[in-house]
């Protein structure tokens, strides 16, 4: 048989720098690296002996991509260790700028760095000719997800309202009518868009592991809840650490996460196996239309998941504002008292779950600070996944195995910039 | 023969990529008039025959400034983005500790795999011959330097600081609510942001040309705050600032 060697450098469209190399001989395999070179970026250590207040300015910078969720994270690590609650209205607010956070990385990563490979072509500016009601539709959904953020976040990109205790600055009631339609025109947009992935063969790849994502009561959680897993239930959020896991292997430098089993996933399937039934209506009937059903084990489908939350994303949205409407907007001054104590915050970031912990003394200075990223989580998962896939396609082209490595890669969106501490696997 | 675009990304967030790439409506218009051939972040090919690019992060390790000469020598034009890329930004609140301390306090005993040094902006290792100061970018300001690249035209950046465009906007002064803010001695251009959303400036845009320290103390002193304070919050983003301008030279 072939002898493969597959080498590629600095994966493309994903964020942040990483390796994949996959040696075998003869159908034996030697070795498969999944490899992060990321810059290293010490968070954790710059936090260390800022005030507060400049804690949260930081935060959102770790990553450009999911600055909301590292904000929201970090503002309720901090609320949660001064004993400052939010009040409903500024709880609505978050969600509703939350969830244009969700639509705008998932829009992002559906249409442009994944659709791609299903169209054949190396990136969407070439669609831009051919598919150009494609690439209209996906500049229209990341439109209105940035006009989102930018109405209650003040900017999609490092927020500027957010603050603790609720927000520096509200949004107009006439601005928030003027939303509810363009989120009612986003809605067929993704319509549309659930018509185009339907066409499209997403690879058939199973390989069972434990979903973890937050779950909460009444809702599908994103910014509240209890830790959830598939294989052991729910634990509070202070359990965090017992469940990310983040261990030294003898032979290498990786750090790995895992909890019941070998790895575990977060993201956008983690959230669906876990909360599905908490998904709106029109959200479960794109979940059926992509044949998305619980428990799904193909990676290769957080994409459908990610189209499914979307929907979710938008549904989820327009009654927010109603009930925003219907309520009117009060300018509440949001009172914070220092104290010396610890705070852990938990989101679903779009990428999966996500924790800032910290703690402060009495006089707000921070003088620890943890912060468990998403991807970091999926990496050993990652790694598993093309461990399980290899071996089924080496029949394959060196060309094909690359490319359905690739895929793989790119489905789980891996957000490797963001990572405040890094994994760095390599197998000996 | 269209121009040759490449975005390069170093030690940062990505975010000002991301801005770069936030134009719904003109994106479609300025594809007409340029060839991207290096976006890794969201295209395949890699292509390494361009004449701008547009840097992004700053330089924290060896091979960071092995990768930005390598791209100053093929680069006719060479564009900083970013805080980061412009003054080192947030990254360099890693320097006022030792490197080995920072490695051990995130790393603890795998700190030997891991290799950094004190962050530094890319003036710091190559020319630079345009910036785009903020955190994030402002991205009406990337599409000015894209058109004036494009019909070779002069660039520059405002030259006064965000009070300006703060009183533009019809703000009421930080200061007068009892605040804290950079405004005074900061650049302008970024609309003053933070001001309108109801934040202060922490001067991600680094300073003006010739920031009028007399008056900035006056007004520190007018509202009883000290020169501490404001290294306290310009070190968020400005932590190399005093190099930054041997650097330029």
């Amino acid at each position: 048989m072939a002898k493969v060697n597959i080498n590629v450098h600095h994966v493309t469209r994903v964020e942040g720098h990483a390796n994949i190399a996959v040696n075998a001989k003869d159908g034996k395999i030697e070795q498969i690296v999944w490899e992060i070179v990321e810059s290293p970026r010490f968070f954790e250590a710059m936090f260390r002996g800022l005030n507060w207040e400049d804690v949260i300015l930081l935060a959102p910078r770790i990553c450009g991509i999911c600055s909301i969720a590292h904000s929201t994270a970090s503002i309720q690590a901090t609320e949660a260790a001064f004993g400052v609650q939010p009040s409903e209205q500024t709880m609505l607010l978050r969600k509703l700028l939350y969830h244009a956070e969700t639509l705008q990385s998932h829009v992002l990563h559906f249409y442009f760095l994944a659709a791609p490979d299903f169209l054949g072509v190396g990136s969407v500016f070439p669609l831009v000719n051919n598919h150009k009601e494609l690439v209209l539709r996906a500049l229209r959904l990341k439109k209105l997800a940035n006009d989102l953020a930018d109405l209650i976040g003040g900017r999609k990109t490092h927020p500027v309202t957010c603050v603790v205790g609720g927000f520096a600055k509200l949004p107009e009631v006439s601005q928030l009518k003027t939303m509810a339609q363009r989120l009612s025109q986003g809605m067929d947009d993704l319509k549309e868009t659930v018509k185009l992935f339907k066409g499209l063969s997403i690879p058939n790849f199973s390989r069972e592991t434990e979903y973890i994502a937050l779950k909460g009561p009444g809702e599908y959680a994103f910014i509240s809840g209890d830790i959830s897993s598939t294989d052991r239930g729910t634990a509070p959020i202070r359990d965090y650490l017992e469940i990310t896991n983040e261990f030294c292997v003898p032979q290498s430098t990786a750090k790995f996460s895992k909890h019941n089993r070998d790895s575990y996933m977060v993201g956008a399937l983690a959230r669906f196996n876990n909360n599905h039934s908490q998904l709106l209506p029109e959200a479960q009937k794109a979940a059926e239309e992509l044949r998305l059903k619980a428990m799904c084990h193909n990676p290769y489908m957080i994409t459908v998941a990610q189209i499914v939350e979307s929907i979710h994303a938008v549904e989820d949205s327009l009654r927010l504002v109603d009930q925003i409407i219907a309520q009117g907007l009060k300018d509440e001054k949001p009172e914070v008292n220092v104290r010396a104590g610890r705070g852990i915050g938990a989101v679903e970031a779009p990428r999966g779950i996500l924790f800032h912990d910290y703690t402060y003394d009495d006089k707000g200075i921070l003088t620890e600070a943890n912060c468990i990223i998403p991807t970091n989580q999926n990496h050993n998962n990652i790694q598993k996944d093309m461990e399980a896939l290899v071996p089924s396609i080496l029949d394959k082209t060196q060309d094909e195995i690359t490319h359905k490595l690739e895929m793989l890669v790119r489905a789980y969106d891996p957000c490797i910039s963001c990572s405040t501490h890094l994994l760095e696997v390599k197998f000996l | 023969m269209k121009p040759r675009l490449a975005f390069f990304d170093f030690t940062g967030c990505e975010g000002c990529q991301l801005e770069a790439l936030n134009f719904e409506t003109e994106l479609g218009e300025l594809l007409k008039h340029v060839d991207i051939v290096n976006f890794r972040e969201v295209m395949q090919e890699k292509g390494e025959n361009y004449e701008i690019a547009f840097i992004d992060g700053a330089i924290s390790t060896e091979s960071d400034v092995q990768r930005i000469k390598k791209i100053r020598k093929q680069a006719k034009v060479l564009v900083a983005m970013g805080a980061c890329a412009c003054l080192g930004g947030v990254n360099c609140l890693k320097n006022f500790r030792s490197m080995e301390e920072n490695l051990r306090i995130v790393y603890g005993d795998a700190a030997k795999y891991y290799d950094t040094i004190p962050a530094r902006p890319v003036c710091a290792v190559v020319s630079v011959d345009y910036e785009l100061p903020g955190c994030p970018i402002n991205r009406h300001e990337f599409l000015r330097l894209a058109k004036a690249l494009l019909v070779g035209k002069k660039f520059e950046l405002p030259n006064y600081p965000v009070c300006v465009e703060c009183k533009m906007a019809g703000n009421v002064c930080v200061f007068e609510q009892g605040g804290f803010c950079l405004g005074p001695v900061t650049r302008a251009g970024c609309g003053a942001i933070c001001i309108n959303g109801g934040r202060h400036c922490w001067g991600c845009r680094g300073l003006v040309d010739d920031p009028n320290i007399n008056s900035a103390r006056e007004i520190l002193e007018k509202h009883g705050l000290t020169v501490d304070d404001i290294l306290r919050q310009f070190r968020l983003f400005n932590g190399c600032y005093p190099e930054v301008s041997e650097w330029r030279r």
